[in-house]
């Protein structure tokens, strides 16, 4: 159920970078779109009632989280950072060629 | 030793973008040098590599010592290494053009870090044994690659690095979607671990198939197979003619369909409605490409389509699914990379020379530009199939193996795109470089020497590239990759018994 409503959200973002003629709302269904694959990812990873994957003294912790997608999430966060850093700067450079941020007047490539 | 070796293919390039980062805006002559000296060096490592991986199997390196299902591996088998092989000795030829050719643009040093990080990416992607750590690897790649094709700043290529960003992301994403869901169902993403964890519950589950097609969109994003292609006539050619080289001749190849292949085949196991999808998505590609390149008057832009054209060949061969039409693939994959290239290295230096990329403004070059004329006849010959170059065996091998599977449409499809490509590069030929010198390009002269001389060396490959095929070359450099891909989920085994 939660796991569909993630799915749910990377169509959401999926359908506003593919449809959305404004160059910031596409990328903003990007940022969409990774959030629910992060939020996918470390859903993966959640038990109910678990807890937080710290090794204490005194034997292991019966109930522990997997620490794994937690930490590869990070990962994907820093990647995410750094592919909406290049969009937004790729944006800003459009605006000061064409003048606009609708993509549909941004196409000279064709063929 | 050639295991404890591994690590340096993707540290070295990393260190060096670094010190070009620290170093390149003082010094303007340090860049060119360290950006021909990491992949000449990373040649003679990977050639070294190659040896031990002959003579015992593939080698691997765990990093931090921990052993797998937990470490992160580095594994080097017959494929990795062949196609080590092929980027390194492709990228040492463009990162020799590149210093003359980038002199005119004034942050040479930015160009030459990102260049050196793409070479990391590449590395990883053909090294890691760790499906997430993969991501990763395609990520830093294909974020390098955008940089530099919006590296003029000019308008078409902001446009053109705006489309590949967006696309090669999503593209990335349904990859990690696929990461996410195999690994809360096998509870693991060591490669081999997963090969054999996959083969343990057996077939019947509904999650392999489901990975299958989000790995299928999203490598066939990063590999331009039709109709994920949208992205790469337009990204390929506004780049600068060595960062085009790489595009089309490496990353498609290395982050598209190694990846593809790999996981396809060696990590989930080769499945038959997969292998027709690929094979009917091949010939598909083959069709869109030719048929588009032959309308082009773009010089680049008519090479970025036969791109499509090329990569369909390799992705139907492969798929295939006998050993000869992998080897044909596999074989088809280093040809192309050596002779789309060229043909980029070839347009970039009309784009040098003359200032156009636009075939019919040009004419008559041959008289000015012999050695580039000279380059550019064998890379065309090449492409389309004429023997003896290296092109030709690569197709023939396809085209039989398609017959003997008996799939006689798909050899037909690869026959009928030979041809239009020819028919393509005739025209590049007789527009650009035969008839009539016009009045305007009488002052052209010949590129400098460093640009020849690697236009000459990617030429002399494509020459001597049938010579792979005599059985002592094609049994240690080709059927060692030919074997992995067929092993298929033999791949659990690769750690020997470290894994259990």
């Amino acid at each position: 159920m939660v796991y569909g409503l993630c799915l749910v959200l990377f169509c959401i973002g999926l359908y506003g970078a593919l449809r959305k003629r404004n160059v910031i709302k596409i990328i903003m269904g990007i940022i969409i779109c990774e959030y629910s694959a992060n939020l996918f990812f470390i859903m993966m990873g959640y038990r109910s009632q678990g807890r937080a994957p710290i090794m204490a003294e005194g034997g292991p912790i019966a109930n522990m989280v997997d620490p794994l997608p937690q930490s590869m999430v990070l990962t994907t966060i820093v990647v995410g950072l750094s592919t909406t850093i290049l969009l937004v700067a790729l944006a800003i450079r459009l605006y000061e060629k064409y003048g606009t941020f609708d993509i549909t007047k941004i196409r000279e490539l064709k063929g | 030793m050639a295991a404890k070796l591994l690590p340096f293919l993707t540290a070295t390039p990393l260190a060096g973008a670094f010190f070009v980062c620290l170093l390149g805006r003082r010094f303007r002559s340090f860049p060119p040098l360290i950006g021909v000296l990491v992949p000449g060096a990373l040649l003679g490592v990977s050639l070294f590599i190659w040896r031990a991986v002959l003579k015992t199997g593939p080698v691997y390196h765990f990093i931090g010592g921990w052993k797998p299902p937990y470490g992160i591996p580095m594994v080097c088998d017959g494929l990795s290494v062949f196609m080590l092989i092929t980027v390194y000795g492709v990228a040492s030829c463009i990162a020799l053009y590149a210093v003359s050719y980038m002199q005119k643009y004034t942050a040479l040093w930015k160009f030459y870090a990102l260049f050196l990080l793409i070479l990391t990416g590449l590395s990883g992607v053909l090294l890691s044994g760790d499906l997430f750590d993969l991501f990763v690897y395609l990520e830093l790649t294909s974020l390098s690659a955008c940089t530099l094709v919006a590296f003029g700043t000019e308008r078409q290529e902001l446009e053109a690095a705006f489309k590949y960003g967006v696309m090669n992301t999503i593209g990335g994403l349904f990859i990690l979607f696929g990461i996410a869901f195999l690994y809360g169902y096998a509870s693991t993403l060591n490669m081999a671990d997963l090969a054999g964890v996959l083969a343990a519950k057996g077939a019947g589950n509904k999650v392999v198939p489901l990975v299958s097609v989000l790995f299928l969109v999203g490598f066939g994003l990063k590999a331009a197979i039709v109709p994920f292609h949208a992205w790469l006539p337009d990204a390929h050619p506004s780049a600068p003619a060595p960062i085009s080289a790489m595009l089309s001749g490496l990353i498609i190849k290395c982050s598209g369909i190694y990846a593809l292949f790999r996981i396809f085949c060696c990590v989930l196991g080769p499945q038959p409605h997969v292998m027709s999808a690929l094979l009917f998505l091949g010939a598909l590609s083959i069709g869109v490409g030719s048929f588009l390149a032959i309308g082009q008057t773009d010089f680049k832009r008519l090479l970025a389509y036969s791109s499509l054209t090329q990569v369909g060949t390799i992705v139907l061969g492969i798929s295939l699914g006998t050993p000869l039409g992998i080897l044909g693939g596999l074989y088809h994959l280093f040809n192309h990379a050596v002779f789309k290239s060229l043909l980029f290295l070839n347009s970039g230096a009309l784009e040098y020379a003359t200032g156009t990329r636009d075939i019919e403004a040009l004419g008559g070059m041959s008289k000015k530009m012999p050695t580039t004329t000279a380059t550019n006849l064998i890379a065309s010959m090449s492409i389309s199939g004429i023997p003896p170059f290296n092109g030709f065996w690569s197709k023939l091998i396809i085209i039989i193996a398609a017959v003997q599977a008996r799939r006689y449409g798909y050899a037909v499809v690869v026959v009928v795109g030979s041809l239009l490509t020819l028919a393509s590069f005739a025209k590049v030929m007789r527009y650009a470089f035969q008839g009539s010198l016009k009045e305007k390009w009488s002052a052209v002269k010949e590129v400098p020497i460093p640009m020849q001389s690697a236009m000459v060396l990617l030429a002399l490959v494509c020459v001597a590239g049938g010579l792979l095929l005599l059985p002592s070359l094609k049994a240690a450099f080709i059927t060692p990759a030919v074997q992995v891909l067929l092993n298929g989920v033999a791949y659990a085994k690769v750690f020997g018994g470290i894994l259990g």
